[in-house]
């Protein structure tokens, strides 16, 4: 009883009761009659894709400089390494590491004038990101109009000139990630006769890299320049007297933050299957934004404890209560306005969590 | 019998989860008598007062036991809203005034005086207009009972902080039943001239007949003021006595339980090789918002234990913060015989110059941090110290880290449940003793203390006193106290600055008499030249002393600096509220007579060499 009061303390009440809901919405997969092995896979999958993004809005929470609205910015450059590796039609996980590698000179050069711009800006950091991601993605739209892409795989087929859409991975590196040692109960012939537990499957490669992912970050966050950058962040102030750069290490936090971003959506679309252009990254950032929320960050503070268990509820949360949902209310189309609902409702309460309470 | 007492308090006990907090607790009060409620932190004087104001905390606790008797009635006092009613009111220590309405506005919040509208006859009494010439009226008959010459028109926001006190009080006193009024260390944030006058305000409305209930840490007032002292020490009555039975030093004994030695330093004779200078500020200059450092030109040798004293909104607290690089600056600081860039904070470190914040829970600590990293951050980015190398990367070396600051804990006596709990949840003199650590991790050759002791009770502040003393005595660090409390100062120190409208208005030796530093506190040096031209001022400036000055003093005082100067140190506020700081001179004085003569700096300084001589 003890150990429970000092579990629900750590988390907060707020998060022990979305645990509570969430381990409901588990449970109720059986008696509603959802196969429990393909959605619990899709609930895994779903936080691998997902993960590096948190973990970009992570170290730009570390860094001071709050949630990092501008994760477009990030995503843009990512999105751009990946046009470029189906371009030349790189395939397989070198193809997908390739795609990363050619992100990353764009994500620092872009992250290092975001961070000018919201060096300028202290204090509205997250409005002045919000609308800094909208012109660029709008920005980006024509970009991917007018460069050169020649690829007849991705460009539109008539015109033969700008982007497509979406563009599909399938021959380049579709899962490659996903499939990486992959354990799948079905084509391994692991429980096959338990109807429950026959179409399960562990994206072993996508969740190794998120784990190394995070690993990494509370690497870095051991280190001195993890702690400095820390209080930097914590009191900006305090961390002054010290003779702390403070401007130097947003900076650096926000190029860290965009290159994990830039990153994080090579994973996510090799996860997907598909490259998604113009208007796609819009809105990218604020489930990312409501995971680290969730998991228990505030804008001043998180640490890779809430990008863990705030990826897993989050995404777990969203996966999961759109087919319990279809399944409890029979009607029609109704899964995808739950979806919404779900989602926007998930961002909104964390949100408001933002001030109240340190976040808990 | 019963009603010779306003206020009874009879055998309170508390417990919070069976820790007992008060201990068979009685306090009684008479009509027009002021009360002093004394004790270390945490003795159980704000536990008291929230069972009197019938807070929510205490009844979601459990409730007390005990019983509270007002004016011979038994009361049980539920929330504040029914405290109010008994006539129970409370000047906080944080003010609780809107900035943007003016005084009578916020004499009367919530209060307002009504008048009906048609509107209102139909629609009820929402819409009844805010009769303000009549608020305005009632505000300002209420002021004047306070003795207080305060425009009750003028906004709050541009006030200084000891006259929004005085709106406070103003707002329980103006409240017709208010029999008892609370006062919450009403001085803390006052300056000593501030404070005599506001707790003259106090006495002359006991007169009247309410009755007070004074929580202080300073002493001296106590003594000066309360006719009766209760003194708790862990939740216990230890003391229950007519003031005049006792002395300050039979307080704090009574409080701390055991005997307080004052502080005095043996000073060394002066003795050639620490003549060696250190620090060297040559017309330096911080603006820092409220507290501008105008012209600061001193040279701290090498060794001592220096004070920066003065008054509120002088400029003393800059200086620090200036050579720390926080705030702009201008002009020369030369460490060690070293010209410094003082911008970068960087370099500032290097030369083993340590910094203690007067604003401990902003830029001072942090607050949701261990104790251990707050201890250990400076050190890990100036020195690299607490830093283990693997796989050459620099990692913090937490386990050497936490072990040192146990070893501080217990060396600084830091109370608390473990090296990490975070420092928000320690008490005043605690995280202070943090913050100090923190600087000795740095091994410093210069530290710089601003306001030590603010807010700390007794036994943490001879503590604190006491650690900065071994340090200078064992490591030779030289001390640079800069502390709003002369008396504190004076307890330690070799030598003290003044600092008086940003400049120095001289430097004292800390045995000195007194009133040389009320003097140059109070700006005296410029009276010279003031003299010389008007010739009217009593010689006498020992006069000046309280703060409690001849009226042509404040001319001299405003003598030489231009009206608009005055009115920018002051971080823009009006002019007359510049003059208003100084303590219940009739507003308009320095205003009008301010303007009457020039800036004239060159005088001052030949009388800077007179002082010294």
């Amino acid at each position: 009883m003890n150990r429970l009061k000092q579990a629900v303390d750590y988390l907060g009440v707020s998060r022990t009761v979305v645990i509570g809901f969430l381990l409901v919405l588990i449970l109720s997969v059986f008696p509603l009659g959802i196969n429990p092995g393909m959605i619990y896979s899709d609930c895994l999958v779903r936080i691998g894709m997902n993960g590096f993004l948190v973990l970009a809005m992570m170290i730009s929470i570390v860094c001071g400089a709050g949630l990092n609205f501008g994760l477009p910015i990030g995503i843009l450059c990512g999105l751009f390494g990946g046009s470029i590796a189906v371009q030349f039609n790189w395939s397989g996980l070198a193809g997908f590491w390739g795609a990363c590698l050619v992100s990353v000179p764009f994500a620092i050069a872009a992250g290092w004038l975001y961070a000018l711009l919201l060096n300028n800006v202290k204090g509205s950091e997250m409005t002045v990101g919000n609308y800094m991601a909208f012109s660029i993605v709008s920005l980006m739209s024509i970009a991917w109009l007018v460069l050169p892409y020649s690829n007849p795989k991705i460009v539109w087929p008539i015109t033969g000139v700008g982007l497509r859409t979406t563009m599909t991975l399938e021959e380049n590196y579709d899962k490659v990630l996903d499939n990486f040692l992959k354990i799948d109960f079905r084509a391994m012939g692991i429980l096959q006769d338990n109807p429950y537990w026959k179409d399960f499957s562990l994206s072993t490669g996508l969740l190794l890299v998120f784990a190394a992912g995070c690993l990494l970050m509370w690497l870095f966050m051991k280190t001195r320049a993890g702690v400095i950058m820390r209080c930097s962040g914590v009191n900006p102030g305090f961390s002054r007297t010290l003779g702390v750069n403070n401007n130097r290490v947003r900076t650096i936090g926000i190029i860290a933050s965009t290159v994990i971003a830039a990153i994080g959506i090579n994973i996510y679309s090799q996860s997907y299957g598909f490259y998604q252009f113009y208007s796609a990254p819009l809105m990218m950032a604020f489930p990312a934004m409501a995971a680290i929320l969730i998991g228990g960050a505030t804008p001043r503070k998180a640490g890779v404890f809430n990008v863990v268990l705030g990826v897993i509820l989050f995404q777990s949360l969203l996966t999961l209560a759109t087919p319990v949902a279809n399944a409890v209310i029979n009607a029609g189309s109704i899964s995808e306005v739950v979806r919404i609902i779900v989602q926007n409702g998930i961002i909104l309460y964390a949100l408001t969590k933002i001030r109240a309470n340190g976040g808990k | 019998m019963d009603n010779k007492f306003i206020l009874e308090m009879n055998h309170i006990e508390k417990d919070f989860f069976g820790n007992q907090v008060l201990k068979d607790v009685s306090i009684k009060v008479k009509p027009g008598e002021i009360v002093a409620l004394i004790g270390e932190n945490g003795a159980g004087k704000s536990t008291i007062m929230n069972i009197l104001f019938g807070m929510p905390a205490i009844h979601q606790t459990g409730g007390f036991k005990g019983e509270v008797i007002i004016n011979g009635e038994k009361v049980d006092i539920k929330s504040p809203i029914e405290a109010m009613k008994h006539g129970i009111g409370m000047v906080h220590q944080e003010f609780m005034l809107i900035d943007g309405y003016d005084v009578a506005e916020n004499v009367k919040l919530n209060r307002e005086n009504l008048k009906k509208t048609p509107l209102s006859l139909i629609f009820g009494k929402r819409l009844n207009l805010v009769d303000q010439a009549s608020m305005h009226k009632d505000a300002r008959t209420t002021l004047d009972s306070l003795g207080i010459d305060l425009g009750e028109q003028t906004r709050v926001g541009s006030l200084p902080v000891g006259y929004k006190q005085f709106v406070e009080i103003a707002r329980e006193l103006d409240k017709q039943n208010t029999r008892l009024i609370v006062l919450d260390e009403p001085t803390a944030v006052l300056t000593e001239s501030e404070a005599e006058t506001f707790l003259s305000c106090v006495r002359s409305v006991a007169e009247k007949g309410i009755a007070f209930i004074f929580i202080s840490h300073k002493l001296d007032e106590v003594k000066n003021n309360s006719h009766h002292v209760f003194v708790l020490r862990d939740g216990e009555m230890v003391g229950d006595y007519h003031t005049k039975e006792l002395n300050t030093i039979r307080m704090s004994e009574l409080m701390v339980g055991r005997k307080v030695e004052i502080l005095n330093r043996q000073m060394e004779d002066e003795d050639p090789s620490h003549q060696e200078i250190c620090l060297e500020l040559e017309h330096f200059g911080v603006s820092m918002p409220g507290e501008i450092a105008r012209d600061i030109t001193l040279q701290v040798k090498k060794g001592e234990i220096f004070g920066i004293g003065g008054l509120a909104g002088h400029g003393k607290i800059s200086i620090a913060n200036g050579i720390m690089g926080l705030y702009p600056s201008r002009g020369q600081v030369k460490i060690n015989g070293k010209i410094m860039d003082v911008t970068r904070t960087d370099d500032t470190l290097d030369a083993g110059v340590a910094f203690v914040s007067e604003d401990r829970r902003g830029s001072g600590l942090m607050l949701d941090e261990s104790i251990e990293l707050n201890i250990a951050i400076a050190a890990l980015k100036t020195k690299n110290r607490f830093v283990i190398k693997r796989l050459g990367i620099p990692f913090y070396d937490k386990k050497g880290a936490i072990k040192y600051a146990e070893k501080m804990i217990q060396e600084l006596d830091i109370r608390c449940t473990g090296h990490s709990q975070p420092v928000r949840s320690l008490s005043g003199g605690n995280q202070q003793k943090v913050c100090i650590a923190r600087a000795l991790t740095l091994d410093p050759d210069i530290l710089f203390v601003s306001e030590p002791t603010r807010g700390i009770d007794i036994g943490a502040k001879k503590m604190i006193l006491d650690s900065l003393m071994k340090l200078n005595k064992e490591k030779g660090v030289t001390v640079i106290i800069t502390s709003s409390e002369l008396a504190e100062l004076r307890s330690v120190c070799n030598r003290i600055a003044i600092v008086t409208e940003g400049r120095i208005a001289g430097i004292l030796s800390s045995t000195d008499e007194d009133y040389k530093f009320g003097m140059l506190m109070s700006g005296a040096k410029y009276e010279e030249p003031g003299a010389a031209q008007g010739g009217d001022r009593p010689q006498d400036a020992a006069a000046a002393q309280g703060g409690d000055w001849p009226q042509d003093a404040a001319a001299a005082q405003g003598g030489d600096w231009p009206q608009d100067a005055a009115a920018a140190q002051e971080g823009g506020r009006p002019q007359n509220t510049a003059a208003a700081q100084e303590g219940g001179r009739p507003q308009n004085t320095a205003a009008a007579q301010g303007g009457g003569q020039s800036g004239d700096v060159a005088p001052a300084r030949e009388t800077e060499r007179t002082v010294k001589e």
